[in-house]
């Protein structure tokens, strides 16, 4: 079996002493954390590790010697180390030694209890004590979820992290502490203090009870029973804004709360979703100053009402052209005229609404304006929510159409059975055979008749409004494409890996470092960051409204059937 | 320091390839394949092909935004080609008792590495596949299902890019089987001890 020692690379340099670490019997691997230099006390340094061990809940022991002759060898010295062996027993013991600057280093094993001394082969592992302490290793994804506890006893890798992030209290004595007893670890030169740091500390305390209290006020006024009545909880279910507001609601009160974070997922959510506001509010307010700067707010006004006015002309255009021979059809006419009269009615109507709002409009949109200091996903939701409003025409055209066509549709397949002498039954979900009065089959193919000449008529009509429809749903749904981006990237995360990818680590890789004969084999652990991708779908920050329900088959047979289709929301309503 | 010997082979379409084998220790094995060089020949004639298209745009549409377009198409095309697709080598890094590391390195200098565990290794067999219209074959390592001993959770298939031919593998395989029958006999003389 070959024996593996991870040996981390700042203690290279360190002087004599012994090598304590933890011993993973299993894996036949040593993982040395420290070196603890002459001159020590034997009790002292039990008793050292001890107490370490209660604290970290890691077996640290005395794993063997460590010597670093500056010149020549000296015979007493190793006769000394292979002694100390008896003092702190431990199986195998490892001698490690290194002479001058060499690189090359002897290692051996010393094994007392057994009685066939087998030569081991020894492969030296290098690893950076401080990357591979705070660096979170990331399973993979598949595995994490199917056999968690299977999968920690079997990872080797997964047990050295562990064992290294574990004995962070080991490292946390810096280089100017003296002990009894003296060690050579990664050490941070150190604590950095810094007055901003500290005062934001003790500042955020308070700050996060004041934000606390008042999202305790705020959502207790959302849920006090004024807003709970028909119309205007309707209302608000209705409004992406309302649901957008709530979401960042939620994260507030997930940030603002007073509970440590367990672990790591829960630590890097919370930061995602502060970053997230962060860069949010920030657009926002970006957004804002553009906004308020020379007047845009009154030209927007000013420009919103003629083109609200001039999609209403097209659309009185457009069912001028249907009220004809559109492209060279021949329509039924009175059926034509009928609709078409009906649609112009409502344009007349939509038309006179629109300038009955046309002056409160600069200043529903100035206060309206305001809300984007609340984060840009809200200002993209106000505006999906203005757009829904200003094409409600549209919609009610559609649904007009989309119930006629439905109707024909539905008519005409019964029909069709009754034509063939069939008849859907019910109870049993299935077509059955009937037989029918000869009247009956006279009305039916009489209808039949009727619906089949009438239905090219309504069908266009349908097809020119569900067009448009489609037209606002694409756009309303590239609106909440980008709140949901701007919602669920985890930012923090982004940042992390780019600055700091050891922080994230999907695994590790060796590099073999230079070889010399009759000494151990020498690798360097280096530490591999998780992949871009894998960051985002690992930390991807849940969102509300998600993708579209429909796939591309279902949305067209729906469309062809005449049922309505809705944006892209998650719990099935209309938007209107 | 001498140079470990380059063997020469030939890949499933026909490429010169090399395969050179470095030991670094009983129990540590380096295995790397070199793949094709990028031909200059393969390179100008897509960047004529693309110049040429672009410049009959620009004389039917007297714009030179093709032209400028054209150029940067050709740019971002070529970094995208060496940075992600096209791979300069491929090494398989035998750690005995330790894992198995595949890396390829692409032609920019970027590395992407994996690293699995020995434990998670169930065996490096070679496979056959339908690839285009011929059969071709490939070594690919199995890891073990976590939950099933004798069952295989995934194939990890080796040299995609370069895609030696049988003799190549053959050799490929017999260095890693030397080192994993390590593995298999050292657990069972522990146990006698």
């Amino acid at each position: 079996m070959v024996l593996k020692v991870f040996f981390p690379s700042c203690c290279s340099s360190a002087e004599s002493g012994i090598l304590i670490g933890r011993w993973i019997s299993e894996q036949n691997s040593a993982v040395i954390l420290a070196v603890v230099h002459f001159p020590f006390i034997p009790a002292q340094v039990k008793q050292y590790l001890s107490e370490v061990q209660r604290v970290t809940k890691v077996s640290v022991s005395v794993l063997g010697s460590w010597s670093n002759s500056k010149q020549e060898k000296e015979e007493s010295l190793s006769e000394f180390l292979e002694d100390l062996g008896t003092i702190f027993s431990h199986e195998p013991w490892i001698q490690i030694s290194k002479e001058g600057d060499s690189n090359f280093w002897s290692c051996s094993t010393l094994q007392k209890h057994s009685n066939n001394p087998k030569e081991e082969e020894i492969i030296l592992v290098y690893y950076d004590q401080r990357k591979v302490m705070l660096s979170h290793l990331h399973p993979p994804l598949d595995t994490a979820v199917s056999t968690d506890h299977q999968a920690d006893d079997a990872s080797k890798l997964a047990a050295i992290f562990d064992t290294v992030a574990k004995s962070k209290i080991l490292f946390m004595t810096d280089r100017y502490d003296d002990g009894p007893i003296k060690l050579t670890h990664w050490q941070s030169d150190g604590v950095e203090a810094s007055i901003i740091v500290e005062l934001m500390k003790q500042a955020s305390v308070p700050a996060c009870m004041l934000l606390t209290f008042l999202l305790s006020l705020i959502s207790g006024i959302c849920r006090s029973r004024v807003l709970k009545f028909w119309p205007l909880s309707f209302l608000w279910s209705k409004l992406s804004t309302c649901e957008q507001l709530g979401h960042r609601l939620q994260h507030l009160q997930v940030i603002s709360s007073d509970k440590k974070a367990q672990n790591q997922t829960q630590l890097m959510r919370k930061a995602n979703i502060f970053v997230s506001l962060l860069v949010d509010v920030a657009l926002g307010i970006l957004l804002m100053s553009w906004l308020y700067r020379k007047n845009r707010i009154g030209h927007l006004a000013d420009t919103l009402i003629p083109v609200a006015d001039h999609v209403a002309e097209e659309l009185q255009d457009l069912l001028q052209w249907l009220m004809g021979a559109p492209a060279g059809l021949k329509m039924n006419r009175a059926l034509d005229q009928v609709l078409g009269r009906f649609f112009l009615y409502h344009i007349h109507l939509w038309i006179s609404y629109i300038h009955l709002m046309s002056p409160f409009i600069e200043m529903i949109l100035w206060y309206v304006g305001l809300s984007a200091c609340l984060g840009l996903t809200v200002a993209l939701c106000i505006l999906s929510d203005i757009i829904a409003l200003l094409t409600f025409h549209i919609y009610c055209f559609y649904v007009y159409g989309a119930r006629l066509y439905c109707l024909k549709i539905y008519g005409l397949s019964s029909l069709w059975r009754l034509f063939r002498g069939k008849k859907w039954n019910v109870l049993r979900q299935r077509v059955d055979s009937c037989s029918y009065d000869l009247d009956q089959l006279f009305i039916g193919t009489l209808l039949f008749t009727i619906l089949l000449f009438l239905l090219p008529t309504t069908a266009l009509y349908y097809l020119v409004f569900t067009l448009l429809r489609l037209l606002v749903v694409i756009v309303q749904g590239l609106i909440h494409l980008l709140v949901d981006l701007i919602d669920s990237l985890p930012l923090y995360s982004i940042i992390l890996r780019l600055c700091r990818s050891y922080r994230l680590a999907a695994g590790v890789k060796f590099r073999v470092l230079e070889q010399q004969d009759g000494k151990p084999l020498r690798l360097l652990m280096q530490i591999n960051p998780l992949s871009y991708g894998s960051v985002v779908q690992t930390y991807r920050l849940p969102t509300y409204s998600c993708y579209p329900k429909d796939t591309w088959t279902s949305l067209c047979k729906k469309l062809f059937l005449g049922e309505l289709i809705y944006p892209w929301k998650h719990k099935g309503e209309k938007q209107d | 320091r001498e140079d470990p010997p380059e063997r020469r082979y030939r890949s499933a379409s026909g490429a010169a390839i090399a395969l050179r084998r470095r030991q670094h220790s009983a129990s540590c094995r380096e295995l790397a394949v070199r793949c094709p060089r990028l031909q200059l020949r393969s390179l100008s004639a897509v960047t004529s092909a693309v110049w040429l298209a672009a410049y009959g745009l620009f004389v039917l549409t007297q714009n030179s935004m093709v032209l400028s377009a054209a150029i940067f198409v050709t740019l971002i095309g070529l970094i995208i080609y060496l940075h992600f697709m096209k791979v300069d080598q491929e090494s398989l890094l035998v750690i005995g008792s330790l894992g198995i590391q595949v890396t390829s390195s692409y032609a920019s200098g970027k590395e992407s590495t994996t690293f699995i565990e020995m434990g998670q290794v169930k065996d490096v067999v070679i496979n056959e596949a339908i690839h285009m219209q011929k059969v071709i074959y490939y070594l690919c390592i199995l890891l073990q299902d976590p939950g099933d001993p004798q069952g295989v959770s995934e194939v990890v298939p080796l040299f995609q890019s370069s895609k030696p031919r049988l003799d190549c593998l053959i050799e490929v395989y017999k260095s890693c089987q030397e080192i994993l029958e390590q593995r298999k006999t050292a657990p069972q003389s522990s146990g006698i001890k």
